[in-house]
């Protein structure tokens, strides 16, 4: 009771922040939308308007951007990882890509692919890549060489070393890397969104704020924090029943 | 131990470099010594001198860089179940439970064994190891002298026929360590084995061993080779005997030499040296916990 009073009380804080600010008179009234207002509006596009269309288009993109972003992450980031002195070549590159906000990259993107759904996932793939990549890296370089050396005087084999001992000790930065990727993401949804999207909560945004729906763009942003947030919990209640034998859980 | 016993390992002029910032640092030097089947041999020498890079030789991990060190006759390629090995920092696996990190090295191609029969052996190193309340417990639960026996009882689950074990019991407080001691001996006695033990302990090394050989300080060269006299099995009430005094001071004066030796090196091993010397003369084990 106590904790579910703890997990509240902050969220509480920021509505009643929010709504004090609003009717306070600080500040305009048409350009900060009650918490009231905005629920309303949430249930108006909930029910009659784009809303469901819109998160399940945006929530497509990212699990696309991300499954191939970290399907790369893994193998690179595994060898970056492994072979400590390839690394110290590659390191600075990715620091490079990784540097570059993805919003620059959208005319590029635009001139090579185009402006159909692949432009946006790219965005995202890009996004997800390097995020994920430097996790992966920076966690295999840390797994003990003495586990190896362990298997091996027990008599194993090089490939059993891969299944027995190198994969259990990936699994847990695999989903570290998939956790850190869908955040970066979700932070990279509205721009991927600018390119011509018709729908999706980026674009739910963009088409508002042209028309000055101040309530509409505060439903798109809650609604992309709220569906991050959730992934992020199913991924921790994930690692906590495979990687139980971690000492600290993610 | 009788000297007919054929020598399992034998090391013959080895010498050990390694490349650091300023050129090769020579860590082993010229060292020959043979290990017969059955003994007990404990090596004693100050931190840093070389002692491990010695058993990552018969390990299989590390090659050296002259001389030649024989297993049965033939070199060394590599590590292998034939040689079971402690680490000083035990590796644990920590993604499997007790009982499969028991069971981890059976399950390999190498010592392919039948599930009954494996089954059986895990769960009576288990009981041997005081392990069996925490068969389904991941490790990141154990003291450290749980992990200290799961690694002994992995390590033992695939019947080698050496035992290499660098330090193992230089973290545990004085009664678990004197308990593990009395284990090994039990559990010895039970499967003849040949072990090569690297301690700081004297105290230790003259319980448990057939002979020890004293290590100089860095590069290390065999100072001295010293019999133990007593008969295994060996009990507790030893520790209190006349001889058994004379044998550890003597002993003790020779590792002594040796660690001030080492301790007047300016490398970065020299405070943990001069550490080992204070614990020494207070008749403590280096390293370990006080
Ligand atoms: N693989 C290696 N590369 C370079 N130097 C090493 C390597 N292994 C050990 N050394 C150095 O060799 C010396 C002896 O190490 P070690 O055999 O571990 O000593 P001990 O076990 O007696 O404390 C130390 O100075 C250590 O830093
Ligand atoms: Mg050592």
């Amino acid at each position: 009771m106590l904790r579910i009073a703890l997990i509240a009380a902050p969220w509480l804080l920021v509505v009643a922040l929010w709504w004090l600010v609003s009717i306070s008179g600080l500040v305009n009234p048409g350009l900060v939308p009650t918490p009231p207002q905005v629920g309303l509006k949430f249930w108006q596009l909930l029910t009659a308007g784009s809303l469901p269309v819109d998160i399940a288009m945006s929530t497509g993109r990212v699990f696309a951007g991300v499954a191939l972003g970290i399907a790369l992450a893994v193998p690179v980031g595994f060898v970056l990882g492994w072979y400590r002195n390839i690394r110290g070549f590659i390191d600075p590159l990715l620091n490079f890509f990784r540097a570059l906000p993805p919003i620059a990259l959208i005319p590029l993107v635009i001139v090579y692919f185009g402006i159909g759904e692949p432009a946006k996932i790219i965005i995202l793939f890009y996004a997800s890549f390097f995020a994920g990549v430097i996790v992966m890296y920076e966690g295999i370089a840390q797994i003990s060489p003495l586990y190896v050396r362990v298997a091996r005087t027990l008599g194993a084999t090089d490939s059993e070393l891969f299944r027995k001992v190198i994969v259990p000790l990936t699994v847990p930065h695999m989903l570290t890397a998939l956790r850190v990727a869908l955040g970066v993401a979700w932070a990279t949804l509205v721009a991927s969104e600018l390119i011509a999207a018709q729908r999706g909560l980026g674009a739910l945004i963009q088409n508002a704020s042209a028309f000055f729906q101040l309530d509409v763009i505060y439903v798109g942003i809650i609604c992309i924090g709220v569906i991050a947030l959730a992934m992020d919990f199913a991924i921790r209640a994930l690692a906590r029943r495979f990687v139980a034998w971690q000492d600290r859980i993610a | 131990m009788t000297t007919a016993a054929p020598v399992r390992i034998a090391f013959d002029h080895v010498s050990v470099e390694f490349a650091s910032a300023r050129g090769t640092m020579r860590v082993v030097d010229d060292v020959t010594y043979d290990i017969r089947d059955g003994e007990f041999v404990s090596i004693i020498g100050p931190s840093g001198c070389g002692k491990t890079t010695m058993m990552n030789i018969v390990a299989g991990f590390v090659q050296p860089t002259s001389g030649s060190v024989l297993l049965d006759g033939a070199p060394i390629k590599g590590p292998g179940p034939d040689r079971g090995v402690m680490f000083q920092e035990y590796g644990v696996f920590p993604w499997l439970s007790v009982r499969d990190n028991i069971a981890f090295g059976l399950k390999l191609a190498a010592n392919r064994t039948p599930e009954a029969a494996r089954d059986e052996i895990v769960n009576r190193y288990m009981r041997l190891m005081g392990l069996a309340d925490f068969a389904d417990a991941w490790p990141k639960t154990l003291s450290g002298g749980m992990r200290q026996r799961l690694a002994l009882a992995r390590a033992y689950a695939v019947r080698p026929q050496f035992l290499l074990m660098d330090e193992p019991f230089g973290a545990l407080d004085a009664q678990t360590r004197s308990a593990m001691q009395d284990l090994l001996l039990e559990v010895l006695a039970a499967e003849g084995k040949t072990v090569m033990l690297i301690t700081h302990s004297v105290e230790e090394a003259i319980y448990l061993s057939s002979r020890i050989i004293v290590m100089s300080a860095r590069p290390t060269r065999v100072r001295e080779i010293i019999d133990v006299p007593f008969p295994y099995p060996r009990q507790e009430a030893l520790h209190e005997t006349r001889e058994f005094n004379e044998l550890r001071s003597h002993v003790r004066e020779l590792v002594m030499l040796e660690y001030a030796a080492q301790a007047r090196q300016t490398t970065p091993a020299a405070p943990r040296a001069a550490d080992d010397i204070g614990r020494i003369r207070r008749g403590k084990p280096p390293g370990g916990a006080s």
